[in-house]
């Protein structure tokens, strides 16, 4: 067979037609990106509305969740939420750091492959799992060694006292942070090996060159180097924490209050519309656990975004995770 | 003590501490994985394979849970999967150098790490309120809304290491640009492709929080997309929480099961990037 000219003037304009077609439905996807975020906060603004009309302000500042009475106040899921994230960064960085200077400085090569894949497993297993540990393994773990030493030792004390107090439930604010910590660190540890590696090999060699010991070339060269990527790590891990739901539902103790002492039992924003979101009955309560999802939301999308952009400065997106 | 050994005994200590730190996460994975084999593997029988999920008290297996959690995450695979690679390609071949592709890039980044639960919400808002039920379809739709941002960010980087050249040689036989995507660089980048992919379905397989309230759960066999539909994840939740002893057993085989499959998965991914990704990957 001959390919006419005729023939080939369609074939380039059936090609001419297909590539208009393809290209457009490529940019499609990907706006739809844009669309979904969007999106998201429309609907969730939108089904929030008549709870947020009702409470106004105060939805923010009461910590009354009363279902039968019809009062909602965000208050205590909201301190639950802040107050098991801050307890989980402050275990997981100084983790985060240590294993990723490990990891980066110390471990021989061949060991490198298999430790970093058993810190990122961290991340793969399930958020369920981690509850199911959490509830039956962990927190009577907690309440039998650490929960009954901190009150007798750390409980006495004036000022911190405070937040040791209390008979040891196991399950509670405190054990739901240190879960946290557990899954927020292979997420944390990525960022802080990323950001590591930016740092310029001739630093560190001129550090060496000038006596340095390996600890002082990762404390005086590399992590003044990388501090904004590390702030950034520890971000995106916070961003985690604060909307983690699953393992936090099983730990926390699912109680709307805010107590003084991080042994008793509380809830957090995401355990909350776990918990009632399926049993909520009349249009005010659903409207209310909404608009804690909005709160939740608008929460974890600023703290990554954030993140996000202290990684751009070092010209790294940070870990596909 | 002089200085020197001061230095180096500090050197000494704070690297033996990161070393310490590292075992100590590595024993945290293993006690996890310990607990599940030892409680899980009690329950695992042929049982769990072939029967519904019992009343409390009764016996049965997981099988209606498994069907709607394998065919979910199928769902929402096939309905994120494509579009995750359409936009990928987008932003790293049609709009590569666009300003918005800029926006678009931080905002997937941004969502690749926004929590689970609201886009349960999401869905529950935009279809359990408008069909007035729960149902299959919508827990599908949730767990695809997941597989997007994963599933962009992975095929854009893998899109990205495929060398110009490739497509140049492309054009220069006379092929469009979307003939050259199609018939070299996605072939190209196959391998890298499948890695995203495998990825996305470990991440969505034990969701449970976008599940939730949109599939819900069903005590019962059903393969209407139409309907509540049984799934691991909502059943072993339920099941844990449950004062009866023979549904936490179960939840505990239900949670080795999904475990294992996560982790074979994540394995399987990063297997495929070492041996049949591109170069510099292999010397790690």
């Amino acid at each position: 067979m001959t390919v006419t000219a005729v023939s080939f003037r369609t074939h380039l304009r059936r090609q001419a037609r297909a590539e208009l077609a393809f290209r457009l439905l490529t940019r499609f996807c990907a706006f739809l990106v844009l669309a979904l975020l969007a999106g998201v906060i429309l609907i969730l603004i939108r089904g929030s509305w008549p709870a947020l009309k009702l409470f106004k302000f105060g939805f923010l500042t009461h910590d009354i969740w009363d279902p039968v009475a019809v009062q909602f106040g965000a208050l205590a899921p909201l301190y639950g939420t802040v107050i098991t994230s801050l307890i989980a960064m402050l275990l997981a960085v100084p983790f985060a750091f240590g294993i990723a200077v490990f990891l980066t400085e110390i471990c021989p090569l061949w060991l490198r492959g298999p430790i970093s894949t058993g810190i990122e497993l961290l991340a793969a297993v399930p958020s369920i799992v981690y509850g199911l540990w959490g509830l039956f393994i962990f927190a009577p773990m907690l309440q039998q060694t650490l929960q009954p030493w901190l009150i007798a030792h750390v409980g006495t004390l004036p000022g911190v006292g405070h937040l040791f107090r209390g008979p040891p439930f196991g399950i509670g604010l405190l054990t739901a942070g240190l879960v946290l910590s557990i899954m927020v660190l292979p997420f944390i540890t990525a960022v802080m090996r990323e950001v590591f590696a930016t740092a310029p090999a001739s630093l560190k060699e001129a550090a060496y060159g000038v006596g340095a010991t390996r600890w002082e070339v990762i404390w005086d060269v590399v992590v003044p180097y990388s501090r904004v990527g590390m702030v950034g790590g520890v971000m995106l891990g916070l961003g985690r924490a604060l909307g983690e739901t699953m393992a936090v539902t099983f730990v926390a103790g699912n109680a709307a209050q805010i107590s003084a002492s991080l042994l008793a039992p509380g809830t957090t924003i995401a355990a909350s519309i776990a918990n009632e979101f399926t049993e909520a009955v009349g249009p005010v309560y659903l409207s209310a656990l909404i608009a804690l999802g909005l709160i939740l939301f608008l929460l974890t999308v600023t703290v990554i975004a954030a993140a996000r952009l202290m990684l751009l400065r070092l010209d790294t997106r940070g870990p596909a995770l | 003590m002089s200085n020197l050994t001061r230095r180096r005994v500090v050197a000494v200590l704070a690297l033996g501490t990161s070393g310490v730190m590292t075992l100590l996460a590595l024993a945290v994975l293993a006690a996890i994985l310990w607990t599940l084999l030892s409680h899980g593997l009690q329950g695992l029988s042929l049982r769990v394979f072939t029967q519904m999920t019992p009343p409390p008290g009764g016996s049965g297996g997981l099988l209606n849970a498994i069907f709607g959690s394998v065919t979910m995450t199928a769902l929402g695979l096939l309905m994120g999967g494509p579009i995750g690679i359409l936009a990928a390609t987008y932003l790293a071949e049609y709009g590569r150098k666009e300003r918005w592709s800029v926006v678009i890039r931080f905002i997937n980044d941004v969502l690749l790490s926004a929590p689970s639960i609201v886009v349960g919400l999401f869905v529950y808002a935009l279809l359990v309120v408008q069909m007035g039920h729960f149902s299959g379809i919508a827990g599908a739709v949730a767990l695809s809304i997941i597989v997007i941002p994963v599933t962009v960010r992975t095929a854009e980087d893998m899109l990205r290491l495929i060398p110009q050249g490739l497509r140049h040689a492309s054009a220069g036989l006379g092929a469009h640009p979307w003939r050259t995507i199609v018939s070299v660089v996605y072939p190209a980048a196959r391998s890298g492709l499948m890695t995203g992919l495998l990825l996305a379905v470990a991440r969505i397989s034990g969701e449970t929080a976008p599940l939730l309230f949109t599939a819900l759960n069903n005590q019962y066999w059903s393969n209407s997309l139409n309907q509540p539909m049984a799934n691991l994840p909502y059943v072993i939740f339920q099941f844990a929480m449950s004062p009866y002893k023979n549904w936490q057993s179960l939840a505990w085989t239900g949670a080795l099961l999904i475990t294992l499959f996560v982790l074979f998965l994540s394995i399987t991914a990063r297997m495929i990037a070492r041996l049949f990704g591109p170069q510099e990957r292999r010397l790690e």
